[in-house]
């Protein structure tokens, strides 16, 4: 057997408390933060050193074994769920900030780092590190490569691809390549921008160069609330056509203000139909001058209340309500799907009114919380597992939501990847040459599907949806939750 | 014990709190994954000796509750689940005999204080010693402070504002009797009568840490007893008592008298949030600048939610600067018997803890818990970068007099 060979090579070398396989071990790993998938691993390598993740990848390469790379298990897409049978390289040890350069604004990190921490360790120069994904505080550097991760202030700034200038990664087969340099500028394919994003297809990244950028002097961050999502659509509209370029534009509904007001008292108005968040930021001058134009913007959208944020504390406040959104709908209900389509910005009042008539029509809650500068949609769309047949309806209603987002000129996709949620909407979006392309191109570099078999293509063979149902002590009717 | 469960949507925004991930970066040792592995047991999918490991290393620091958007009740769930191994598993025996030394001494002052001198004596065997006994040795101090016993009412000064009740505790005053003292000074300075129950004894949370659900509640009903109805406010000064009795409520659940136990931990009041609530009276400036770190100690911030008073109080001396403490919320590894069942660990968390504190430079430690002012002390002492610590009362008491 070619992985009891496998995990006896993984012994010598890998040191037996960072080579997990005992039920107690796997069990905490088999989801990462999208719950409706579940899949034991055959063990999982806590990987300390670039060296443990390459031989751990040869290994897996010589017994034809599948891997998957996990950094915090943040993604919301299934893209580090195990694979049955397969090693999980776990990558959150593997944390080192190798090296900070203030004059060229670089910084050279491992990919366990979180992404909150690059920002921190060069705070004191006046510098930062612009990607802020909601899970920023928690979710990898590794990971954020991997998805191209967003955030709210990608708006302005482009998303992770625009941030990585090299990375040395090990391909599928073990070999160590590096791609790009210490620069934007390079000569030759973009092979650095090839590889963010690839869902873990291409290998694993083990050190990453990053841009950092000057902190900006001044914030200016203005809520807004609104009777309706729609009058908050259209205001984002206004903004965009008035020219200016905020960091970042985001939208609340009722049940997401309600969930991250629950949370984290963000001082959001509790009766808005929809609340608008949008960010100045930049140099002193110009953000004043930019503030004064935006106010006037939001005065003739028709909000109900204008609120400002007073100091720092007020501001840090605001982030943390809406970056707590997802996880505090929690509240709310047992289970939910977060969406990530994208549509075009002109059609954001539009989408929004269809989602609301898809949710009455499947019975279901739809909570929205989303980037609404670049169209980047996140219905959270509510269910109960333990009642039969929600988490189908759910599942339906999701599907209609993605194509509805093709079909006004969007993705599925703006910053969550396919992972193994959204594979099956692949065929909608691209046309089957595309896919063949990128089949091909995959198995140019990992003819076996070894790395992150399963995800981001329709049809290949991976866990099924897992449905939780009632808690078996509730079935015997020893615990309620009433 | 289910909603705890059920809440928990996997984010992950737990681990960047979790004291055991950040040490030790498995998901077995955070917050969600013990989720996971409680609900195999309880589910039946796992043995509970197989899950135990990794819940019995989690010190119930409650971080991970401050940090949860969900708003996943994990202290619901960890207490009961240990309360329920505890009834299953079998301890060696060496580990039995530390369990009952530390139920049976340290709620107890009397006896806490003789075992202090068993300890001294001990002190020569601890290289005999295996694992807990020897670290439960490593914790004790060279000597024991002596201490006037306290008064049975200590009066106001001024005109009176309010009368309260002083739960005096158990190890508290025995290691450290001048916190009771500056409580009932700074009381008194702020219009405050304090009244100190007879026949009052541990609030019981060392025993519910270690799973003596029974102890604990034999020593919670002695203070419902004891403590009388006709104060404003029953004061805590060790953030540990003030969060178990806060959850005197769930420890009686099904008990005949949960209802009295609920009210009284209604009527608890950490001595920060009391003062902060009355209304301090401004206290002189101290003789020259004082910069101190601030640590959040666990059962106050994270059980209790008190962060703020204790911040605004001290804000209110003039020349005193509070720095604040990098990874603040993460535990400094006391937690409650943790340091003598989980050594190792406690020591890493511990030492981590003192490095934080250390990279802001203070010139003292501020805090409102002896569990953490034992657990600095010792490793800042180990880094060689010895500090005062004290606790929130001192300074205020410390600026009143002028000393």
């Amino acid at each position: 057997m070619s992985t009891q060979e496998l995990m006896a090579e993984l012994a010598r070398r890998i040191p037996a408390e960072r080579l997990l396989q005992r039920p107690a071990q796997l069990a905490p790993y088999e989801s990462d933060a999208l719950t409706a998938f579940r899949s034991r691993p055959l063990a999982v390598v806590l990987a300390e050193t670039q060296e443990d993740v390459i031989q751990t990848v040869r290994l897996c390469h010589r017994y034809s074994v599948p891997f998957v790379a996990r950094g915090s298990g943040t993604s919301l897409s299934g893209g580090s769920l195990p694979v049955p049978d397969g090693i999980l390289i776990a990558l959150n040890k593997l944390n080192r900030i190798l090296r900070i350069d203030i004059d060229t604004r670089v910084a050279v990190v491992e990919p366990g780092v979180v992404n909150l921490d690059v920002s921190r360790a060069v705070a004191a120069q006046g510098l930062y590190y612009a990607p802020d994904p909601s899970s920023q505080l928690i979710c990898t550097i590794g990971g954020n490569v991997a998805f191209n991760s967003g955030g709210a202030h990608c708006l302005k700034y482009g998303m992770t691809a625009n941030h990585v200038l090299g990375i040395k990664a090990v391909l599928p087969d073990g070999e160590v390549v590096q791609l790009g340099g210490n620069s934007l500028e390079s000569v030759g394919p973009d092979l650095t921008g090839f590889f963010v994003g690839s869902e873990g297809l291409f290998g694993i990244a083990l050190e990453i160069t990053l841009r950092l950028l000057p902190k900006p002097e001044r914030y200016r961050t203005v809520l807004a609330a609104y009777s309706s999502l729609a009058a908050a659509g259209n205001a984002v509209a206004q903004v965009v056509a008035s020219g200016l370029l905020p960091g970042a534009m985001e939208i609340m509904d009722a049940l997401a203000i309600e969930a991250a007001e629950a949370a984290v008292h963000a001082g959001y108005p509790r009766d808005a139909a929809a609340l608008l968040i949008v960010e100045l930021e930049g140099e002193e001058i110009q953000v004043e001058a930019e503030f004064a134009h935006l106010l006037q913007v939001i005065e003739s959208s028709g909000p109900d209340e204008v609120r400002v944020a007073v100091d720092d504390a007020d501001r840090a406040r605001i982030w943390k309500g809406r970056k707590s959104a997802f996880s505090a709908v929690g509240r709310l209900s047992p289970d939910y799907i977060v969406q990530d389509g994208v549509v075009p910005r002109s059609r954001l009042g539009e989408a929004l009114a269809t989602i609301e008539r898809l949710s009455r029509k499947h019975e279901l809650r739809v909570a929205n919380v989303f980037h609404a500068g670049d169209g980047n949609l996140h219905p959270l769309i509510l269910y109960d597992g333990r009642v039969a047949g929600e988490l189908e309806r759910a599942e339906v209603l999701a599907g209609e939501i993605i194509a509805m987002c093709i079909e006004l000129g969007g993705s599925i996709t703006g910053e969550h990847g396919v992972g193994m949620e959204k594979r099956q909407h692949m065929p909608a979006m691209f046309a089957e040459t595309d896919l063949e392309v990128m089949a091909t191109l995959r198995r140019g570099l990992d003819p076996a599907e070894l790395a992150n078999r399963g995800k981001m293509f329709p049809g290949s063979e991976a866990p099924a949806l897992h449905s939780r149902g009632p808690h078996p002590l509730e079935q015997q009717g020893i615990i309620s939750r009433e | 014990m289910a909603h705890a469960v059920e809440t928990c949507v996997h984010c992950g925004f737990c681990l960047a709190t979790c004291p055991t991930y950040k040490v030790l970066g498995e998901e077995m040792d955070s917050p969600r994954g013990r989720i996971i592995l409680m609900k195999e047991v309880l589910e039946g999918a796992m043995p509970t000796a197989d899950a135990l490991p990794y819940v019995d290393r989690c010190l119930g620091c409650m971080a991970c509750v401050t940090a949860c958007p969900s708003g996943v009740e994990y202290g619901h769930l960890l207490t009961p689940f240990r309360a329920m191994a505890e009834r299953e598993r079998s301890r060696p025996p060496i580990n039995r005999a530390a369990r009952t030394l530390v139920k049976e001494t340290l709620p107890y002052p009397d006896r806490f204080r003789l075992a202090f001198q068993g300890g001294r004596v001990g002190r020569w065997l601890r290289g005999a010693l295996p694992g807990e006994l020897g670290a439960m040795l490593d914790m004790l101090p060279d000597a024991l402070p002596s201490a006037e016993p306290l008064p049975e009412v200590y009066p106001a000064q001024g005109p009176p504002r309010a009368r309260v009740a002083l739960l005096a505790g158990c190890v508290q005053q025995v290691l450290a009797p001048q916190i009771n003292w500056t409580t009932l000074r700074v009381l008194a300075r702020n219009g405050v009568e304090t009244i100190i129950p007879r026949g009052q004894g541990c609030c019981g949370s060392l025993s519910l840490h270690i799973g003596e659900a029974g102890q604990a509640r034999e020593l919670a009903r002695k203070n419902l007893a004891a403590f009388p109805d006709d104060v404003d406010a029953i004061i805590t000064n060790a953030a540990g008592c003030g969060s178990g009795m806060h959850e005197y409520g769930l420890l009686f659940a099904g008990e005949p008298d949960r209802a009295v136990a609920e009210a009284f931990s209604h009527r608890v009041r950490d001595i920060t949030l009391f003062l902060d609530e009355l209304g301090l009276i401004a206290p002189p400036a101290l003789p020259a600048p004082l910069t101190v770190a601030y640590h959040d100690a666990c059962h106050l911030a994270h059980a209790q939610r008190i962060t703020a008073p204790p911040r605004r109080l001290l804000a209110m001396i003039p020349n005193l600067t509070i720095v604040e403490v990098p990874e603040g919320e993460l535990c400094c590894g006391s937690a409650g018997t943790y340091n003598l069942e989980q050594p190792e660990l406690a020591r890493q968390i511990g030492e981590r803890k003192a490095r934080n504190i250390i990279s802001v430079a203070p010139q003292a430690v501020v805090t409102g818990n002896i569990g953490c002012m034992n657990q600095i002390k010792v490793h800042l002492e180990m880094l060689e970068q010895p500090l005062p610590i004290w606790h929130t009362v001192e300074v205020l008491d410390l600026a009143y007099t002028g000393a």
